[in-house]
């Protein structure tokens, strides 16, 4: 279920470690990047290769927030309650996605566009208020900026 | 002050520039000591660790144990996740090859021939410039094989994290790089004994290791004038909340709090007076905005004024702010991330939540405010690692220092009830 290119780099992976078991994060992110999140199919796929019973690897999935068992909308929203971003406003900026994309948080909007998440701090709290979509931040936010950045992704 | 862990040097984050500005040097002067020499030189620096609880680095070192059979390990620890910290994320973008270097040199000390960098997942972009910045160092030869032509090899490698703030305790972090769940270990034994794959393992904080380089190539003397005695060196300091330059700055530790927000912070917005902070992170005491004057970014003077240096990432609330939202929000944190494992932090951390959430939306009780302190109490010190702790302290320092705030509330509430 891996690509070939994939399993690859899974091998190279499993060298970093004396056990092939330390090797279950990394390969579950490779995992969820090639499919977009990690179904039961590939749970237990993983858990063939890793040697490793499907109940583990479920539970390592359902522990950490950021492996996902169900696809996410195109564009995955996370928007940083916690203090320092409550301080400058999120509450403001999670309204306005709200607003603007039509979902509350922890929903995706019925097109698949949009998945709006709540989360903790991101560690930008000097850029607060901030969300990220995948791997960007966006810092500095108000609510006009959001509703610029969301426009410009629609 | 010049900056040492951010110099305001353009493209340091790139290899030659980085070597221009004399990088690497100091793991050349490490491989030219004995190992228990360089040891012996950040532990009379009197480094402390940069990670939250102040613990001197040097000593730490010295818990490994010199003939070993097995293995050893060093895991530094990048999942800054505590809430108001946002400065190692400054150290992989601005500066990655001094961390690489440090973390070179404490292998190097220990014994050591694979380091693991964990990095919380939701850094994947600063993840691939620490990562680029690595294979650029095994190109010119300072990781791999035979160091610079020496007997010393030494694999450093990432670990990408998955979003959960307990993978920065030093044991739960072991276990998901065993491929785990990050379920924190009871102490003892601890890291140096048996740490990953039960062998014996160093845990450091990213900035703690980019410190080092620094100790080596200007000498222990050197580095132990700056700042604070005690707890010497340049230090991070995440400025958040209301203050009209938020950021990380560098500083010597041992500078004024004041100093920080009024200078190097541009102060509050509009001139409001502060009515409180917390000067390290989530989990340190809070503190009223009339007790800061003259209290120090250092472990004594933090300590002496009722808390702690945690991370240095400081929060700064004017007048204001709601309290009590804040702490209920704190309280919500620290619930989502118990890892469950005990029963005082995964049921009393929801039991803080629930009666703070309460007092926001006007249902608090004037019983509820020692009930909360009775809660937290409970939670102190009766748990496997410390997010029970980190979970009491801000509870209940808001209780001590803000009753005022509480009792306005239950008053409002039963007011509105009769
Ligand atoms: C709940 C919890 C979360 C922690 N998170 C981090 C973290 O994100 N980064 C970190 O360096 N230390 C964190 N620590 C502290 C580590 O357990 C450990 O003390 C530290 O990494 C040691 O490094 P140092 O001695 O260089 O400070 C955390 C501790 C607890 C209890
Ligand atoms: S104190 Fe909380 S987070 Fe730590 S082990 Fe116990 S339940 Fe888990
Ligand atoms: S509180 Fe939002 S990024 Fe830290």
């Amino acid at each position: 279920m891996l690509t070939e290119e994939n399993l690859k780099k899974a091998e190279e992976i499993k060298k970093r470690y004396p056990e092939a078991k330390a090797a279950l994060l990394p390969i579950l992110w490779i995992a969820q990047e090639q499919e977009g999140y990690i179904s039961e199919d590939m749970m237990k796929y993983l858990g063939t290769m890793l040697n490793l019973p499907f109940a583990h690897i479920l539970g390592v999935v359902s522990f950490y927030t950021m492996y996902h068992d169900k696809p996410l909308g195109h564009y995955h929203l996370e928007v940083c309650t916690n203090v320092s971003c409550m301080l400058r406003g999120s509450d403001k900026i999670l309204q306005t996605i709200e607003h603007v994309c039509g979902v509350k948080p922890g929903q995706t909007s019925a097109d698949g566009k949009w998945t709006v998440n709540e989360v903790e701090c991101m560690g930008a709290c000097g850029g607060a208020p901030m969300i990220a979509i995948g791997e960007e931040y966006y810092e500095n936010l108000s609510p006009e900026k959001t509703e610029e950045l969301l426009k410009k992704l629609s | 002050m010049e900056r040492y862990i951010l110099p305001d040097i353009p493209n340091f984050h790139e290899i030659d520039v980085y070597e221009q500005h004399g990088g690497y040097s100091a793991l050349k002067k490490a491989l030219g000591m004995n190992p228990a020499e360089v040891t012996d030189e950040v532990k009379k620096s009197n480094l402390r660790g940069r990670g939250g609880a102040c613990f001197p680095t040097g000593l730490k070192w010295t818990f490994m144990p010199k003939d070993n059979a097995k293995p050893k390990y060093l895991c530094v620890n990048g999942d800054e996740s505590e809430p108001g910290t946002f400065k190692d994320r400054q150290i992989f973008e601005f500066n990655p090859h001094q961390l690489i270097e440090g973390t070179l040199i404490g292998c190097y000390a220990m014994g050591i021939t694979t380091a693991y960098i964990y990095i919380r997942g939701e850094y994947g972009k600063w993840i691939k410039m620490l990562q680029k910045a690595i294979d650029d160092a095994y190109a010119k030869g300072y990781i791999g094989q035979n160091i610079l032509g020496s007997n010393f090899s030494t694999n450093i490698y990432l670990h990408k994290g998955a979003g959960a703030y307990i993978c920065g305790e030093e044991s739960s972090l072991m276990e998901s790089l065993e491929g785990n769940r990050g379920y924190p270990r009871v102490k003892p034994p601890f890291p140096a004994q048996r740490g990953v794959w039960n062998c014996p393992t160093t845990i450091n904080n990213v900035e703690t290791m980019t410190n080092v380089p620094l100790i080596i190539n200007k000498g222990w003397e050197w580095y132990s004038k700056i700042g604070a005695p005690k707890h010497p060196g340049p230090i991070l300091v995440g400025i958040s909340g209301h203050v009209n330059k938020p950021g990380v700055y560098e500083v010597a530790t041992g500078e004024l709090l004041t100093d920080l927000i009024y200078n190097y912070a541009g102060g509050v917005p509009g001139n409001k007076k502060i009515k409180a902070i917390i000067p390290g992170g989530s989990s340190t005491m809070i503190l009223r905005g009339d007790q800061i004057e003259g209290v120090r970014m250092d472990a004594d003077s933090l300590k002496a004024a009722g808390s702690s240096v945690g991370t240095a990432g400081m929060i700064v609330m004017d007048e204001e702010t709601d309290l009590i939202r804040v702490i209920s929000r704190i309280s919500k944190f620290y619930y989502h991330e118990s890892c469950g494992q005990c029963t005082p932090c995964r049921e009393g951390t929801g039991w803080l939540w629930k009666i703070l959430k309460r007092f926001e939306t006007g249902e608090g009780r004037m019983q509820d405010i020692d009930l909360l302190v009775d809660i937290a109490n409970n939670i102190e010190g009766n748990t496997i690692c410390a997010l029970g702790d980190a979970a009491a302290w801000p509870v209940q320092s808001m209780v001590r220092r803000f009753r005022d705030e509480f009792e306005k509330r239950a008053k409002r509430s039963e007011a509105a009830a009769a």
